[in-house]
């Protein structure tokens, strides 16, 4: 039956969830812009406030205040629902997740998640898979061709790289033996996932970039060619939203990242002091969103098509000859002796400097052909 | 607590259900069409984490409501039929569909009430602990091998053909 203290709980760990989204959603703007600033020999904004820790404030009331304008011809019930539509599947991504082991809190065992169910990455998988009907239909709604065609490009990107991520999702199910999110972190108390899928690791946080539209995959927003895509018609707290799912969207992909690969919640004296999971899970975020900063400023934006081959022509038969790898190498494993676990690492690494080989010879050839 | 609280969920879910269907075949937009269906399939994804199978759940909002309504709606766009055009209206259509429903709601009302000695209540065997993704996944690569194996190479001969069907053709003798 339903107690009404773990109702309790639930809502006050859906709370904790959501106010720990928006405040890293304000402050991963002002920590971009600042390492952008840096990585480029600039300052940045650092006139509100202490280093200008109080910028997102400033930027929040300004969006505020600002006129906000439906174009005429756009169909506004959809116009209205679309950002909504993109910033709810973000946040609702962050609730399988947990963040450390069991704590007492107020006298009550308190599980550090807010439902960590039994089909956690199936989950991810479904949310992530509605989370692209928000800019779709922001790009349909607002009349725009621009805008329309920036839709259209992210609908295509995020099916085209949601087959590469479902592939690396079953890459640590199958290393894990589970589904359950918590029990993915658990099972690498001896091994980070990521020493023994390194490059399923790395086409995973590629694949992600592709998932949340980042650079060098922000083509639904290309600023040269599309006049910001999708939410070109966008002004005032509507385009707030679209901002906000953008950077929430950020650190959710990180999260999970952190969870499937480096460990989640898992560090020195874990077992001793539990409440130092969020914050071990907290450090390795920050570390994998500064790599995504790098990325920003040292990239550029791919072209369409090649955007388009790398996630069909190249990702997605790496990632399946991946599985392979994987499959064989937990086989033998079992077996003929655990240690035979390691020719997944090695295999794969020969699998992912083959891609890069044949990547690069057809890139070869091509420039040649030009020439 | 007195009223059952699954029955209240219960009911709930199948209103939007029922209201999301109905909206989405009198709707005279396609895109809204294509949307009301997609929250008919998280109605009935919700039915199915009713019944305890939350694989079921999960895969229905995958891959109907994420892929195959995000590619209707890409079609929809990008054909431009948001706009349903009234269609030809056939004079003897609609008496003879109000003559033949009122059959199907009289045959079905005649065997519901008078053939069958009242509806017991429906036992579902096999509704216990093994719906977890576990047990379909044991089940499914072991009784029920061969049929997901041929369903497998029926779904790549389908990608193959689609492939095939819009593959640019090369020009006779001319060069890229």
């Amino acid at each position: 039956m339903i107690d009404l203290a773990l109702v309790l709980e639930w809502v006050i760990k859906s709370l904790v969830v959501i106010f720990m989204l928006l405040g890293g959603f304000a402050y991963l703007t002002w920590f971009e812009r600042r390492i952008l600033a840096r990585m480029q020999t600039r300052v940045g904004p650092n006139r509100a406030g202490w280093q200008g820790l109080l910028q997102p404030v400033a930027d929040a009331v300004k969006l505020v205040f600002k006129e906000e304008l439906i174009p005429a011809r756009a169909d506004k019930v959809i116009f209205v629902l679309a950002p909504i539509l993109t910033v709810v599947p973000a946040t609702v991504l962050a609730v399988v997740i947990p963040f450390g082991t069991q704590v007492i809190l107020f006298g009550r065992q308190v599980n550090l998640a807010v439902a960590d169910i039994n089909v956690g990455i199936l989950f991810l998988m479904a949310v992530a898979s509605v989370a692209v009907y928000g800019i779709v239909l922001a790009g349909w709604s607002s009349n725009n061709k621009f805008a329309l065609m920036g839709g259209m490009r992210s609908t295509a990107q995020m099916i085209s790289y949601e087959l590469a991520l479902g592939l690396s999702f079953v890459l640590v199910a199958l290393m894990a033996d589970s589904l359950q999110l918590s029990e993915i972190v658990e099972a690498q108390r001896t091994m980070w996932f990521v020493v023994l899928q390194p490059v399923g690791a790395i086409v995973f946080l590629i694949v992600t970039l592709a998932e949340v539209n980042r650079a060098p995959f922000d083509m639904p927003e290309a600023e040269q060619e599309l006049a910001a895509g999708f939410h070109s018609e966008y002004s005032g707290m509507k385009f707030a939203l679209f901002f906000m799912a953008e950077y929430q969207k950020m650190i959710v992909i990180s999260i999970i990242a952190v969870t499937l690969f480096f460990g989640g919640y898992l560090g020195p004296f874990i077992g001793r002091f539990p409440w130092l999971g969020p914050v071990y899970v907290l450090g390795k975020v920050v570390a994998l969103l500064f790599g995504m900063v790098w990325i920003r400023a040292t990239l550029p934006r791919i072209r369409y098509d090649r955007l388009m081959d790398l996630g069909w022509k190249v990702l997605l038969p790496l990632v399946l000859g991946l599985v392979l790898i994987t499959a064989t190498g937990i086989l033998l494993a079992d077996e003929f002796g655990n240690s035979l676990v390691w020719s997944i690492p090695v295999v794969s690494i020969l699998a992912g400097f083959l891609t890069v080989g044949l990547v690069d010879r057809s890139l070869r050839r091509k420039f040649n052909a030009l020439r | 607590m007195a009223v059952d609280f699954e029955l209240i969920m219960f009911f709930i879910l199948a209103g939007v259900g029922i209201g999301t269907a109905a909206g989405m075949l009198l709707s005279r937009s396609a895109v809204y069409s294509a949307l009301f269906l997609v929250l008919n399939f998280g109605a009935v994804a919700g039915f199915y984490l009713f019944l305890n199978a939350p694989f079921i759940a999960m895969a229905q909002i995958t891959v109907y409501a994420g892929a195959i309504m995000v590619l209707f709606l890409f079609v929809i766009m990008l054909l431009g039929a948001e706009k349903l055009t009234p269609p030809e209206v056939l004079p003897w259509q609609r008496p003879l569909a109000v003559v033949l429903a009122g059959i199907l709601i009289l045959e079905a009302a005649y065997l519901l009430f008078l053939r069958t000695p009242g509806l017991g209540e429906i036992q579902m065997p096999g509704f216990g602990p093994d719906t977890s993704p576990a047990a379909i996944g044991a089940i499914l690569f072991g009784k029920y091998l061969l049929p997901f194996e041929i369903t497998s190479v029926l779904l790549l001969t389908a990608m193959v053909g689609a492939i095939v069907l819009v593959r640019p053709r090369k020009q006779g003798g001319g060069q890229e």
